[in-house]
């Protein structure tokens, strides 16, 4: 018997405000432990929460990147459970009315578009940090109260590759819209897997096994890959799979049991009494639809379209929203944007990791570079000159036309100025000379190296190479 | 006591005495026997309150507040060190 | 004796420089010296501080500074937060818990100039009627130690009734505030839901909890409530209603004004004592011109079981944070699983541990539909009832509670009789109105009688200007206990 995998995901990914959540806390990562706490975040006796408007706008924006629909009422409930990071010791989140359903994320997969429905991305709140020491741990309350979304997808994802693309590209969904720096050393994203497996052809799906806390997405794939033989090879050894959370241990590469359905939460949510509903306006909506930025992958198709990019560079653009913005820009108009993609992304980016500096630092007009690959192919300049005008450029902050009218660097195209170059080359090596003459074409390109040598690089190459084929043939 | 009030007070993780249990659990059986009283109403399509006042939309902009002190926010801490609360190691 | 003034008396005297705000606070702490040994009702206060806070008073008025409460000495509930000090909620399990923050109440009764004192006695989380739950042993009536306060606000009762402070905070949920003061012979107000921040009220029943004075008289209560309503940024239930005059409010006048008398009210138990004292009561208000018809609130029987149910859900949650972890009275244990059993089985008292298994079992899976669920749902009818009520009532009237104070000890085996004795004061909260109790007689053997008068919500002007007015024909306010 064939089996298939049906896996779920449930990303929960770290909002990017100022503050947190209820309270007005910083939401930073790395402060000295327990300094960013207030009596709100840690739970004292007598204090009550407040919603972060921001929050709620980033999680609408959110949303409706993930073609999610926004609900005119959303409410807060009480999540029950004891645990020591766990500063009231229930979670504000979202049940039954969260602040977004029903969406869905396209991403590449393969050779094709994939498309993952999104059952809902609701609000809630993060809890504290554990460490763990040789018999104690400790508690950092510094992430308590974090404004955390959580986005459910429904169980639409194939395997472990397709688990590991769509995180990917919801990362990069959630950068793009600024409504997450997704920082995973930070741990802003973190997963729980849901998978089950069922012989191919079944329409009900088989026992859920929960894979809890993973956070890398090449974690996800290498213990999904491994669940799905494991329940695989249980099912085809006869036995049965029961409804449990595992771990997944990263040391062995293996999944392993927290708990069994038995002694699954009982969370006991109700409606949280100290936060009222959110019931958003139209004018809020329309308000927050005005910073829905063009997804990823709607982009990159763009670019390919617009600007005929092979893949290779639209991807590059995607990866880098403002360089990809720059390219755009200094793109528009030109004959060539293949050629200003090149200039981008390997020219200017190198000037980049060799300067440290950034888009915004750029000097010259974003008109520049589509000039200097006119330059080029309109024959002005050989693109070695071009090397030395772009490092101008960068420098300056001047336009190419004016560099090479100022340092004469304009490519000489004048015959008999040529010949004159030619003449010299020839005189000065007669031994290739006389190698071409017995057959050795290699020899006609090291004189035509000569002659722009000679020329300081501004000889037209060619007619260069015509020109001496022309003297040595005769 | 009734196995599913075990079940809650193992929710509530409260400690009882074998005396305890037997007191609580009779006094509790008696108190669901009387609210069991609302099973008399017809409920049907009457919305739950949760709230007493009908507010929606109370919201705080993103600015930051002064947070508590290190030592304000540790201080009534039953265990310290480096900064953290300590408690009994946990193990998932 | 200043400390047996009223907050008007005491400032008409502050203001004329008859005397000063250390004058008043020594004397009341000479009189909790005097009295408190048998009363139990503060747990704790702090001299020193309250005579600065005096000083501070007395510098400000010679300064020229003019405030409602410049100099006043409250006394606080120990579930409200005050910098600095204690906050134990008459709790073993907050061990010394220190607030590290004001309530929103207190820094109000601050700006106001107030003198914020000491901590009162209550039932445990403010759970009970009678202030016997606290952990700290219970607090007595003054007018027999024998008999409960009432509760759970049972020491701020005490301490407004025995002169041990000018006024004092307390808090709501199903009676808290009105019940401990009928018992007790003072006025206690129970704001409508929304109308004072609940920011530093440690939560008992979130949806239900309010903070109230409790006072000598009508007038002071009126005071109290203009200070500490109003908007408050940090409590999302807050309602941002502007605060009325409420000292204007009270024009003497009650002529038109309609008193309603539910039919469901008429319930067995009912001690004859109770029922002619508040049918004279409501008979002197009709004497001044108050128009007052029967009404029915046909929900009535199902308030004291929709109550417990919510009532518990909500607490089950809110006192979730006492585990030992942050704060508190650790009970050690091999894993934070076990100190937190340890540190709850060993902390909490038995009527807090009754109820958050109660509010547990309530929203537990399998349960919640049938208890928790369909409780709110018989709230919705609860609140509906009053509100059509309150279209053909401005106000409602009722005995405060059934019974005079009881015995201490009397109804300690039976929670469920403890919960019934609830009756009028509950559903005031399920319906997020506002209620206030006023002295209205004694019983033959001198205990205080209440009449409970309940406003639509934000309607505590006319329930401030009936209760006023009610207070001005009698003398039942300016009667005290002999201590001792």
């Amino acid at each position: 018997m064939t089996y298939e995998a049906v896996i779920g995901l449930e990303t929960h990914v770290q909002l990017r405000t100022r503050t947190k959540m209820w309270c007005g806390c910083a939401n930073e990562y790395g402060a000295e432990a327990n300094t960013n706490v207030c009596p709100v975040c840690i739970g004292l006796p007598g204090v009550l929460p407040v919603p972060n408007a921001e929050a709620l706008r980033k999680t609408a924006l959110t949303g409706m990147l993930l073609n999610c629909d926004v609900p005119s009422y959303a409410k807060w409930d009480r999540k029950n459970y004891f645990y020591p990071d766990n500063p009231k010791n229930y979670q504000l989140t979202q049940l039954d009315f969260p602040s977004t359903i029903e969406g869905f994320v396209e991403f590449e997969f393969g050779e094709g578009i994939e498309r993952v429905r999104i059952n809902r991305a609701h609000l809630e709140e993060d809890v504290g940090k554990s460490t763990h020491f040789s018999d104690y741990s400790g508690v950092d309350f510094n992430r308590a109260g974090v404004p955390l979304l959580e986005i459910v997808t429904e169980p639409d994802l194939t395997g472990p590759d397709m688990a590991y693309d769509y995180l990917n590209a919801l990362k990069g969904i959630l950068e793009y819209g600024g409504v997450s720096d997704c920082d995973m050393e930070k741990g802003q994203v973190r997963c729980d897997v849901n998978i089950s497996v069922r012989p191919v052809g079944q329409t009900e799906l088989g026992e859920k096994i929960e894979i809890k806390n993973m956070n890398s997405f090449s974690g996800v794939r290498r213990a999904a890959a491994y669940e799905i033989e494991r329940q695989i090879g249980v099912l085809r050894e006869g036995g049965t799979l029961v409804q449990e959370t595992r771990r997944w241990n990263d040391v062995v590469g293996i999944t392993e049991n927290m708990r069994t359905k038995e002694d699954a939460h009982d969370y006991r949510y109700f409606p949280d009494p100290d936060l009222m509903p959110h019931r958003p306006s139209e004018e809020w909506i329309a308000e927050v639809r005005t910073l829905v930025k063009e997804l990823p992958l709607a982009r990159k198709q763009r670019l390919m379209a617009d600007f005929k990019l092979p893949s290779s560079d639209a991807v590059v653009f995607v990866g880098d929203a403002a360089l990809g913005d720059y390219f755009e820009v200094a793109a528009k108009g030109a004959k060539n944007p293949k050629a200003v993609a090149n200039w981008v992304i390997n020219n200017l980016q190198a000037k980049f990791s060799e300067t440290g500096s950034t888009v915004a630092d750029i000097k010259f007009e974003t008109s520049a570079i589509g000039e200097l690959v006119g330059l080029v192919e309109g024959g002005k300049i050989s693109s070695k000159i071009a090397q030395d005008v772009f490092a101008e450029m960068f420098e300056s902050g001047k336009s190419p036309a004016p560099i090479v009218e100022e340092k004469g660097l304009s490519q000489v195209c004048d015959t008999s100025e040529l010949q004159a170059f030619c003449n010299e080359a020839i005189a000065a090596n007669s031994a290739s000379v006389e190698d071409f003459r017995n057959g050795k074409e290699a020899a006609l390109n090291f004189l035509k190296g000569q002659v722009m040598k000679v020329s300081r690089g501004k000889a037209n190459p060619k007619i260069v190479g015509e020109l001496l084929k022309k003297i040595l043939g005769s | 006591m009734r196995e599913d009030l075990q079940h809650a007070v193992k929710l509530a993780r409260i400690e009882l005495s074998a005396e305890e249990e037997g007191r609580l659990g009779s006094q509790l059986g008696d108190i669901l026997k009387y609210v069991d009283k609302l099973n008399e109403l017809d409920v049907e399509g009457v919305e739950p309150t949760a709230h007493a006042v009908p507010l929606t939309n109370v919201l705080r902009e993103d600015e930051p507040r002064e947070s508590l002190s290190h030592e304000a926010a540790m201080r009534n801490a039953p265990k310290t060190s480096n900064g953290l609360f300590i408690v009994p190691k946990i193990v998932e | 004796m200043p400390h047996t003034l009223t907050i008007s008396q005491l400032t008409d005297k502050l203001a004329q420089g008859e005397l000063s705000s250390r004058e008043a606070t020594q004397s009341c702490l000479d009189r909790i010296d005097a009295v408190d040994g048998q009363l139990n009702a503060f747990l704790s206060h702090d001299p020193e501080d309250a005579l600065a806070q005096a000083d501070a008073a007395d510098a400000a008025r010679t300064g020229g500074k003019s405030k409602p409460l410049l100099g006043v000495p409250i006394a606080m509930k120990d579930v409200i937060a005050v910098n600095g000090h204690p906050l134990n909620c008459a709790s073993k399990i907050l061990g010394d818990f220190n607030s590290p923050y004001d309530a929103t109440v207190t820094e109000k009764l601050r700006e106001a100039g107030a003198v914020v004192f000491g901590r009162v006695n209550m039932d445990e989380f403010a759970m009970g009627s009678s202030t016997e739950n606290s952990a700290f042993g219970p607090a007595r009536n003054p007018w027999d130690s024998d008999c409960i306060p009432g509760g759970s606000s049972g020491g701020s009762a005490v301490a407004v009734a025995a002169d041990e402070c000018i006024a004092s905070l307390g808090s709501d949920t199903g009676g808290s505030i009105r019940q401990p003061a009928a018992l007790c012979g003072c006025v206690g107000l129970k704001p409508t839901y929304g109308r004072v921040s609940r920011y530093g009220l440690v939560a008992f029943a979130s949806s239900l909890d309010q903070v109230g004075p409790l006072t000598k008289d009508v007038r002071d209560a009126a005071t109290m409530l203009g200070v500490i309503a109003g908007e408050d940024k940090r409590d999302s239930t807050n309602v941002p209603e502007p605060v009325p005059d409420y000292i204007a409010a009270l024009t003497g006048d009650v002529k038109g004004l309609k008193i309603g008398l539910p039919k469901e009210y008429q319930v067995d138990g009912i001690d004859p004592e109770v029922k002619s004292a508040t049918e004279a009561a409501v008979a002197e208000l009709e004497k001044q011109g108050a128009e007052v018809k029967e009404i029915s609130l046909p929900h009535t029987q199902y308030a004291i079981a929709t109550y417990y149910i919510i009532a518990t859900a909500e607490a089950s949650a809110n006192l979730a944070r006492f585990e030992g972890v942050r704060y508190g009275a650790r009970v050690d244990g091999a894993s934070p699983e076990k100190m937190n059993r340890a540190t709850r089985g060993a902390g909490f008292g038995e009527e807090v541990k009754r109820r958050i298994i109660l509010g547990t079992y309530v929203l537990s899976s399998g349960y919640y539909d049938a208890y928790y669920l369909r409780a709110q749902k018989v709230r919705t009818l609860i609140r509906q009832d009053f509100l059509n009520a309150f279209k053909e009532v401005d106000l409602i009237a009722s005995p405060t509670t059934p019974t005079p104070a009881f015995k201490i000890g009397e109804k300690v085996d039976d929670p469920l009789q403890m919960y019934l004795s609830d009756i009028f004061t509950i559903s005031c909260n399920l319906a997020g109105l506002c209620g206030i109790s006023i002295p209205c007689g004694f019983s033959v053997s001198g205990l205080p009688l209440g009449l409970q008068l309940l406003g639509k919500p934000f309607g505590e002007p006319d329930l401030l200007r009936a209760a006023h007015a009610y207070e001005q024909a009698t003398d039942w306010h300016t009667k005290r206990p002999e201590i001792g």
